[in-house]
């Protein structure tokens, strides 16, 4: 018997216990389409995760930030130099591992006010023009301030569309385009000009998300009916890092320090001469591979002009990034579990109807036997008929897991949309051939070493 | 050397205890071209006797030899080719596979030789035009009658022109206008050289074939059954390969 003649029998066996065979199959169907969904889950986790690693500057940053003195320098605290301008030179003329630097100053509880309205903002650093390469910033309208505005210390400031809403209003409920350049607003009663504005951030899903609902019809306002506030509107559905980066408010590194800082530290009785002390220093590396030989240069270089006093630290995002490719990792571990249990759950379903059907065709086995079919003959009728159900389950399986992703994005409307990929829906196919060749093995040996006289008298 | 030997074949049954001896040291030679009825009582081995010719059975003691080959010596895919090949059987209970109907019933054993679609069609209906049900081909099983699933028997048992034909009462459900027909198709098959081995109760279908075996608890009897002596030209069991 050839193999076209055992693979139309199987398809005719199945036919004729259509209900039998459906639900049979229903357990490879449920399993295909969960390990399916499962790796779509982890691969759209993973493709977010991607997006806000770049979105923060990618795994080339490191930051110098201040620290704490180790318990056997605590005596040396008022020695103790902190991160600063010298730093940066420093780390200039001696590190050449590192390609980028940026020095930051944040000015903490700071209140700012325009068009009526006062807010906190998230962020307001003091920087230099490099901290939009540096943090992966595009300035869509207007301009960065430049090393001029930085010379002069200008008041002048560059914000993110967070902020433009907050104060300005939000372009999509306002229904118009809202670009607030040279406007005037207040940090802490100090007059800003808005030089620039970012563009706005959001992962690919958010935008996605955000393009269909602009094209829903708007929710009519009951004329008369008092204004409300509808709950959380788009800001922060771009998920955190995004929703950082929209929130930045930037303004020059010296205007920062003149008109924020020094003469806070006049106040308290600090030092206002010698360099300004910076909150962190940001740097960038061109190599991955050279993270560790690179900290370990700015260290060295560090150590020597803070006179082997240790009060900085490194942060990179490494930890950040391993976190989250060991919850995918996780995510994928029990996810594939799961799979392979209902895939094998759904083997166990196709050997137990497998090994009942032979049961039933004692006789047609003999008689098969009889006419000539070998104990090969028989056993690859029974071997291919269990894998028909499994293959015929995989394909509906794969169907059913496109369903299933669906119902998992409509449920989770996040930047991690579950994402269908080839190699998975191949592997799912596969391991439901694989489960169905397994689980035909046992009832085909059965099947195939019957006696024809035997098999002939039984009933 | 004999088509067939069978040399002291035992079959023995055991039930709870009891032994049954189905066959009880049977030997006898089939030639080439031979045309044999098994004739005796129900229950003294007959049906095993022609699954133990027909290499479905194994005999419990005893030799089988065909064309040369010692049955019990051969492999599995040897003896599938054989049942497939060179033997066709036509069983007392008809054996047809009641989820496919008649031409597809025919068709098994070219199923198993390998035989492609179109071929296995056509040869498939004539050997139900040898039967005379060729319009009957698209009917299930359990659609015909007792003597026309007969006749779907003994066409799949044709199908592969096979050496032998071993038929286990053949025209027991046939009236005898059609029983006669079988038997005329076996007579011309023995005139092509076919050997046919039949079994029957009936002394007339036995007397009309030129030898006879008659089997007693399991042996062959060497008695001569007084009902067929009247119409015996020769004796009951008769000399082997003498009709060839
Ligand atoms: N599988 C078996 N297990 C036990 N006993 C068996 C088995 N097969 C056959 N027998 C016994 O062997 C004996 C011969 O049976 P067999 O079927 O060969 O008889 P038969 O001559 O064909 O009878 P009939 O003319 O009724 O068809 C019987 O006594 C039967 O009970
Ligand atoms: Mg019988």
């Amino acid at each position: 018997m050839n193999l076209w003649s055992a693979i139309t029998l199987g398809f005719k066996e199945i036919w004729s216990h259509k209900f039998r065979s459906a639900l049979t199959m229903l357990g490879i169907i449920l399993g295909v389409s969960s390990l399916v969904a499962m790796s779509a889950l982890t691969a759209g986790m993973e493709k977010g995760m991607k997006e806000a690693l770049i979105a923060i500057g990618g795994l080339q940053k490191i930051r110098v930030e201040r620290q704490e003195l180790p318990i056997e320098q605590r005596h040396l605290r008022d020695q103790a130099p902190g991160v600063t301008m010298d730093d940066l030179k420093a780390i200039r003329a001696s590190a050449p591992l590192i390609h980028e630097i940026s020095p930051e100053m944040r000015l903490q509880r700071a209140t700012v006010t325009a068009n009526g309205k006062t807010i906190r903002p998230f962020m307001l650093n003091g920087v230099w023009p490099e901290a939009i390469a540096m943090n992966e910033h595009v300035v869509e309208h207007g301009r960065m301030f430049n090393e001029i505005d930085d010379e002069m210390a200008r008041s002048v400031c560059v914000i993110g569309t967070e902020t433009r809403d907050e104060l300005f209003g939000d372009p999509e409920k306002m229904g118009h385009e809202v670009i607030p350049l040279g406007e005037t607003i207040y940090i802490n009663s100090v007059p800003f000009t808005i030089i620039g504005m970012f563009q706005h951030y959001e992962s690919e899903q958010a935008k996605k998300i955000r393009e269909l609902k602009a094209k829903e019809p708007k929710v009519p306002v009951v004329p008369g009916a008092p204004k409300r506030n509808r709950g959380w509107g788009g800001g922060r559905q771009g998920g955190f890092v995004f929703y950082i980066k929209n929130a930045m408010i930037y303004i020059p590194l010296n205007t920062m320090w003149i008109k924020f800082k020094a003469g806070n530290a006049m106040q308290a009785g600090l030092s206002t001469t010698g360099t300004p002390k910076l909150d962190n220093l940001q740097l960038k590396i061109g190599d991955l591979e050279t993270l560790t030989p690179a900290i370990q240069q700015v260290h060295n270089v560090l150590m020597s002009s803070h006179k082997g006093i240790e009060d900085f630290t490194f942060r990179t995002q490494e930890d950040w990034a391993e976190q989250i490719a060991n919850q995918i990792k996780n995510a994928r571990l029990s996810g594939g579990m799961i799979a392979a249990i209902s895939l094998l759950v759904g083997g166990i379903g196709i050997m137990n109807i497998m090994l009942a059907s032979i049961t039933e065709r004692v006789r047609e086995i003999g008689i098969r036997k009889s006419v000539g079919a070998t104990t090969f003959d028989v056993f690859v009728q029974i071997v291919v008929e269990s894998m028909v159900i499994a293959l015929v389950g995989g394909l509906l399986g794969l169907i059913t897991s496109f369903g299933l992703v669906q119902l998992l994005r409509s449920l989770s409307p996040t930047d991690n949309a579950p994402l269908i990929t080839a190699s998975a829906m191949l592997v799912a196919f596969a391991f439901s051939a694989l489960v169905g060749v397994v689980a035909g093995l046992i009832p085909a040996v059965k099947a195939s070493r019957l006696h024809p006289i035997q098999a002939l008298r039984y009933d | 050397m004999a088509l067939l030997e069978l040399r002291d074949v035992h079959k023995t049954y055991h039930l709870g205890g009891e032994e049954i001896r189905a066959l009880d040291g049977v030997s006898m030679d089939i030639e080439a071209g031979e045309f044999i009825s098994i004739i005796g009582p129900s229950g003294s081995g007959k049906s095993t006797l022609m699954h133990i010719l027909g290499c479905l059975d194994s005999p419990s003691r005893g030799t089988i030899k065909l064309d040369g080959l010692m049955i019990e010596k051969a492999t599995s895919r040897q003896l599938a080719s054989i049942r497939n090949q060179k033997i066709g059987f036509v069983f007392q209970f008809f054996n047809l596979l009641p989820k496919l109907n008649v031409l597809q019933n025919v068709e098994l054993p070219m199923i198993y030789a390998g035989a492609n679609a179109k071929e296995r069609r056509d040869r498939a209906m004539e050997a139900l035009q040898l039967v005379q049900l060729e319009n009957r081909a698209k009917h299930r099983p359990s659609q015909l009658s007792g003597g026309q699933q007969q006749r779907v028997a003994i066409a799949r048992a044709l199908v592969n022109s096979p050496r032998i034909v071993f038929a286990d009462e053949p025209t027991g459900n046939l009236d005898s206008h059609t029983g006669e027909a079988i038997l005329n198709l076996f007579r011309t098959l023995t005139q092509q050289g076919r050997t046919i081995v039949l079994v029957t109760h009936d002394p007339e279908i036995a007397a009309l074939t030129p030898r006879r075996i008659e089997i007693r608890d399991g042996k062959i009897s060497v008695k001569v059954d007084p009902r067929l002596a009247g119409l015996d030209r020769v004796p009951a069991v008769a000399e082997p390969g003498k009709a060839a």
